[in-house]
């Protein structure tokens, strides 16, 4: 399964690349910032800016801003950065354009295991939930490449089956925990749906870590990335360690999904599109691809929970189903349109 | 090497002929008698004390008239358990047989009956009357989530269309994009719902049997007359399109009209099954899988063995769902996939060598 190349791309000349990157970094900020402004209450820009640098107790806005919405959207951005660098790695290392740690079942598993945690324990530390989320997305990571590779190589096709396959193994065994135990279900619902609610401070000290060591490893491995990228033979005609890089690199998109689900539930799609579009703005070379990737990501469910917040005013909508809203028609017209044969 | 041994049926003066391996008249043969074993094992556990003795007389009718306990060994036996214990053989021999369809029109040994996302669209139609509807009819709901999955297979087959072709790559990957974002509207109704409807909702999504009675059981034997013999009867179209899309058309098969036929009954067994029991996942990936093993590829004996084979799958997991934790009972979905898991790591494990 071959996807179209793309011999041009949007930033034609190189040293238009690092000025685009500081615009996107630019873009990020603005909106965080919109989104801190918008709420049950819409507070305006001054006052957001004055509650970040001049915060004053007193001032019930200040406190709103602090404790609630720029956690939030801290998380958001995180969990955005996190989710699209790994679904770059997925893409470059599998070479494969549909993979995502959703498709491939690594939200799953890591959502399973936290579940697990919630419905074991009582009240769970927070370092439970993060490493919950690590292990379950190591362990789905692993058997995901394992059913791939089933009487062959683990061509795009078979991984992506395998992840279907993994997630609704999983999902049964969630299920079957939610049946049990309704106390269970109530505390994780909107959770399972994928969520940045309720996100403070706590939760984000303890998953960032984890994130930023992917955000940086990814960083420093993206030329080896590239090089894979090319395909298995060329890698190591080229005298690279391809087991080595694999490890290291399956071992990053399992920091870096787990720690995102571990801090906002099961987001999907946001690894499969953020790096073709990234793909598209700077082209293959993953030196590009992945702080791109990062950018873009926060930004896309930074708004993406924006439009969740206000889509049903009141009532918020997870920012997991507002994802599949937007990525569904995206993989869509991707399997439609760029997948040859 | 096994030697490769058939049977054939050649007959004279009929225009048509058929061969099976020889294994396959035996691997028939043990499922059915195994089958009965269970069917047997499984109407006497239950919470109602009998005795297999009984239960075969009450099968049979020749329970003594002057039996003191004839009454109630007859509703028990015909009105509590017989039901579903068919329903449940009845959805496996329809997902298997679907699943052994899916397998070889998609060339893929790793697709199973939902992957047009037939399930997710019946589980969103289902999941939207249980949780979207205050007193929903429940006698409705096999209805609702057959058309759910109609849809949803229709689309997909739609939109893989492209230039008078359906590559099966094509569909497999649009079903997984449609699969995602209805299960994301699955999730939705299920995090904003009341509560109990959700659990429910759950229970239905996770497959289950309990409480189906003899009209399932009517439905479901209506389809399967029509279907499975449609299927059967396919065989040896699915041996040549199996051999690939230029094969097959090589030995005269019309590749697109057989593939969508061939489409049409899959889903319309996995719909049929869904709509009665829920979503019940891997026994459409895994008995086809273990059936080829046993008796080969070919599909003239490989299919109704698939059948057979899922149905007994389903029984035995019926009973095992009831017995685990009795007198509760654990729903057959969760069953099948803690047996569908173990199996694939056994794959995993023989196949890490090569």
């Amino acid at each position: 399964m071959a996807v179209q190349a793309r011999q041009t791309r949007i930033i034609g000349s190189r040293a238009l690349l690092l000025p685009g990157l500081l615009l996107s970094l630019g873009l990020l900020v603005l909106a965080l910032l919109w989104s801190i402004t918008l709420g049950a209450a819409d507070i305006t820009p001054e006052v957001v800016y004055d509650a970040l640098f001049n915060f004053d107790e007193e001032i019930f806005d200040h406190l709103i801003i602090q404790t609630v919405r720029f956690p939030r959207v801290l998380a958001g951005l995180i969990v955005g950065a996190a989710l699209a660098v790994a679904g770059a790695i997925m893409q470059g290392l599998t070479r494969n354009p549909l993979a995502d740690s959703g498709i491939l079942g690594i939200n799953a598993g890591a959502a399973f295991a936290v579940v697990m945690v919630a419905f074991v324990f009582d009240a769970p530390s927070l370092s439970a939930y993060s490493f919950a989320g690590l292990t379950g997305a190591a362990v789905a990571a692993s058997f995901v490449y394992g059913i791939g590779s089933l009487g062959g190589t683990a061509t795009p096709l078979r991984l992506t089956l395998a992840g279907v396959i993994l997630t609704a193994f999983v999902s049964s065994l969630t299920t079957a925990i939610l049946i049990q135990d309704q106390e269970t279900l109530e505390k994780i619902r909107f959770w399972t749906a994928g969520s940045l609610a309720g996100r403070d401070m706590p939760i984000i000290a303890q998953t960032a870590p984890f994130i930023a060591v992917g955000l940086v490893g990814a960083m420093l491995i993206s030329r080896q990335i590239t090089t894979i990228s090319l395909g298995e033979d060329v890698a190591k005609g080229l005298g690279q360690n391809t087991v080595i890089i694999k490890l290291i690199a399956a071992g990053l998109v399992v920091l870096l999904s787990g720690g995102a689900v571990a801090l906002a539930g099961p987001i999907g799609f946001v690894g499969l599109v953020i790096p073709h579009i990234a793909r598209f703005m700077v082209g293959v070379d993953y030196r590009w691809i992945i702080p791109y990737s990062a950018l873009l990501g926060g930004i896309l469910v930074t708004l993406a929970d924006v439009a969740a917040r206000v889509a049903l005013r009141p009532q918020e909508l997870p920012v997991g189903i507002m994802m599949a809203v937007i990525g569904a028609p995206f993989f869509i017209y991707l399997a439609r349109w760029k997948v040859r044969r | 090497m096994v030697r490769q041994t058939w049977i054939t049926f050649r007959p004279r003066r009929l225009p048509f002929s058929f061969k099976f391996d020889r294994r396959v008249p035996f691997a028939a043969l043990i499922l059915s008698v195994f089958m009965l074993m269970v069917l047997i094992a499984s109407i006497n556990y239950g919470a109602y004390n009998m005795t297999p003795l009984d239960v075969v007389q009450t099968l049979t009718g020749t329970l003594p008239a002057d039996h003191p306990d004839a009454r109630n060994f007859n509703l028990v036996v015909h009105t509590f358990r017989l039901p579903r214990i068919l329903v449940a053989f009845l959805v496996g021999a329809a997902l298997a047989t679907s699943g052994a369809l899916m397998q070889s029109i998609t060339r893929n040994p790793l697709a199973e009956p939902g992957i047009l996302g037939v399930t997710a669209g019946a589980g969103l139609a289902a999941v939207t009357m249980i949780v979207g509807m205050e007193n929903a009819p429940m006698e409705l709901l096999p209805f609702i989530a057959f058309g759910g999955a109609i849809l949803t297979a229709a689309a997909v087959y739609a939109l893989a269309w492209k230039q008078g072709a359906t590559s099966p790559v094509r569909m497999i990957l649009i079903g997984v994009a449609f699969a995602s974002v209805l299960q994301a509207l699955i999730t939705f109704m299920l995090v904003f719902g009341e509560i109990r409807d959700v659990q429910q909702a759950y229970v239905w999504l996770t497959g289950s049997v309990y409480g189906r009675n003899w009209e399932h059981v009517r439905t479901l034997t209506l389809w399967l007359l029509i279907l499975l013999p449609l299927a059967f009867l396919s065989a040896r179209s699915l041996n040549a399109l199996n051999l690939g899309d230029e094969v097959a058309k090589g030995f005269g098969v019309l590749v697109e009209g057989q593939r969508a036929f061939l489409l049409v009954i899959s889903v319309g067994l996995a719909s049929a099954a869904v709509a009665v029991a829920g979503t019940i996942g891997f026994v459409g990936l895994v008995a086809p899988h273990i059936t080829r093993r046993l008796v080969g590829p070919a599909h003239e004996g490989m299919l109704p063995v698939t059948a057979l084979f899922g149905g007994a799958l389903l029984v035995l997991a019926d009973l095992i769902g009831r017995w685990v934790i009795a007198p509760s009972e654990v729903p057959i979905g969760i069953i099948t996939a803690l047996i569908g898991a173990p199996y694939f790591m056994l794959l995993l494990y023989r196949e890490r060598k090569s």
